[in-house]
């Protein structure tokens, strides 16, 4: 998945000088990037550097502070009326996070639902499509996450990474523009980090768009279009995974880098 | 050495549950043998048990704990929800309504409410419809009410340690797939809350069925007060308080059976099941 495929057009997600304080703490500074359609983006950085938060912030898990954010064109979480910004209202902000399908580290699948339960609740309750065709689709992703002999089980029943499976079936079902990987992988065992890393390759394989904060660099490497480097919630450097993976420029990231391999 | 392992394995022997067993036995028979002795009819409990009066203050009993507990869980889920709202207004709306409600006696509430006429002599939107109080306020809705918004109030605290007790994992992830707030609570949240809020709910339903005999008090006729408006006339009062004593155990036995029954209906998803796919 090089650079190449990727269709140099409108930036599907675009930051100007974006900033998130959490009170007097400030978790992101003057973050300024574009992502494009078909690009795979890997953020990586060590803990607290605010990638989750750039990541939160673009679906409106966290409201952005300050600066501008874009998602596939529409500006996020607020309307722009002349020279002033009116915060949306709520079922405003829920249509603007179609465009996005999250995975959460620790998966957060309902537990009181079956996996095929699961994937179909967005489509029949939010999208309002008829059951059986929801139904039809759930087990098509099911297939494709490797899981369709699991579409009775319930949360319970399932190992981390067959969790981890369901819960990027559930975003699928929505078909967003974007997907975003917040650690995916990071509360499995490392014997099921495998499967759930092959999933994304394939997925990164059919030209989705994706933001994966991981700390998997080998995946970073395979996968990714480009690498973000994080750190004091700003962005210290971009650029190919080759690139910076390999010869970073800043001192802050080669010396992330190594401490991650060693 | 070896030799040992095909020694008989003996039992401990439990002596103090054979005791303590006989013991009580014993004490049962003698307090069995002082009722059957004592100044107590036993004839007229049997007579008594299944009269119309006593029948009819059984189902208004049932009635009353059913549609009060009813009003009592609605109101305690919406003053839950306005509780955690972001909107102040809502938060302090809930607030007013607890303190108000748990900070009153049920028997002056129920007061209260039955004798509103004297506020309030009649009832209506001016011009369109109007009533007089004292025909509005039937002991059956004094009592409904009262019995009801009181229970309300302590129903919301229950629903509200259900609510708080769900992972905010959950609530980000229904956001995540394009739910809003209300929607995310009833798909997600309260059907995981249930498992938390369905105890408590249950014994206070139980309460329930107890605090209805002070509805006796406003003239409303639960199973209590016909037992005494029958005993006012007979003067069989023990007789007639044990009739309406084994009708209450027999609800309350009911209500237990039938909440085990809830719990494992809402506890899907929350164990493993025995034939999983």
């Amino acid at each position: 998945m090089s650079g190449d495929a990727v269709v140099r057009s409108q930036p599907i997600v675009k930051a100007v000088s974006l900033n998130k304080h959490f009170g007097q703490f400030q978790a992101l500074t003057d973050i300024n990037i574009e992502v494009f359609r078909g690009e795979v983006l890997c953020i990586i950085g060590p803990s607290g550097s605010g990638k989750s938060t750039l990541l939160r912030c673009v679906n409106q898990l966290e409201k952005v502070t300050g600066g501008a954010l874009w998602v596939d064109g529409e500006l996020v979480g607020y309307r722009r009326e002349g020279d002033k910004l009116h915060e949306l209202s709520e079922s405003q902000v829920a249509r603007q996070r179609l465009a996005t399908g999250m995975v959460f580290q620790r998966f957060n699948l309902f537990p009181h639902m079956t996996a095929l339960e699961n994937i179909i609740e967005g489509p029949v309750q939010v999208l309002k499509r008829p059951k059986p065709e929801a139904i039809a689709e759930a087990k098509t992703l099911l297939a494709r996450v490797g899981l369709d002999h699991k579409a009775e089980a319930f949360p319970v029943e399932l190992s981390g990474g067959q969790q981890q499976r369901v819960a990027i079936a559930r975003a699928l079902a929505m078909k967003p523009k974007l997907m975003l990987f917040d650690e995916p992988t990071s509360a499995l065992d490392p014997e099921l980090v495998g499967e759930v890393l092959t999933v994304m390759r394939d997925l990164a394989k059919s030209g989705m768009t994706m933001i994966v904060v991981t700390h998997e660099l080998g995946f970073a490497r395979e996968v990714a279009s480009r690498v973000v480097f994080m750190d004091k919630g700003q962005i210290i450097e971009t650029g190919v995974p080759s690139e910076i993976l390999t010869r970073p420029s800043n001192p802050r990231t080669a010396d992330f880098i190594s401490a991650v391999i060693s | 050495m070896t030799d040992i392992a095909h020694l008989r394995h003996v039992p401990r022997r439990y002596w103090g549950r054979y005791v303590s067993a006989g013991l009580i036995l014993l004490f049962l028979a003698f307090l069995i043998d002082a009722f059957a002795h004592g100044k107590i009819e036993w004839s007229f409990v049997g007579r008594f048990l299944t009269v119309p009066s006593i029948m009819f203050g059984l189902a208004n009993t049932i009635i009353m704990s059913i549609l009060a507990m009813a009003l009592g869980v609605v109101l305690g889920v919406v003053i839950a929800i306005m509780r955690m709202s972001s909107n102040p207004v809502m938060r302090w709306v809930a607030l007013g309504y607890v303190w108000l409600f748990r900070g009153m006696p049920a028997i002056l509430q129920l007061l209260l409410w039955f004798n509103l006429a004297l506020v309030f002599p009649t009832i209506g939107i001016h011009g369109l419809w109007e009533a007089r109080m004292v025909d509005v306020m039937t002991p059956f809705v004094a009592a409904l009410l009262g019995l009801g918004i009181n229970q309300g109030a302590y129903s919301s605290e229950v629903v509200r340690a259900g609510l708080l007790s769900v992972d905010t994992g959950q609530y980000e992830a229904a956001k995540a797939i394009g739910m809003a707030r209300l929607k995310a609570l009833r798909r997600i949240i309260l059907p995981q809350a249930m498992r938390v809020i369905i105890p408590p709910i249950g014994n206070e339903f139980i309460s329930m069925v107890k605090l209805t005999s002070l509805a006796s008090v406003i003239q409303y006729a639960e199973i209590l007060h016909n037992a005494e408006n029958i005993y006012y006339a007979n003067s069989r009062v023990i007789e007639l308080l044990i009739v309406a004593a084994i009708w209450y155990l027999v609800i309350v036995t009911v209500l237990s059976l039938g909440q085990s029954q809830i719990e494992a209906r809402f506890a899907r998803g929350a164990g493993r099941r025995g034939a999983a796919s």
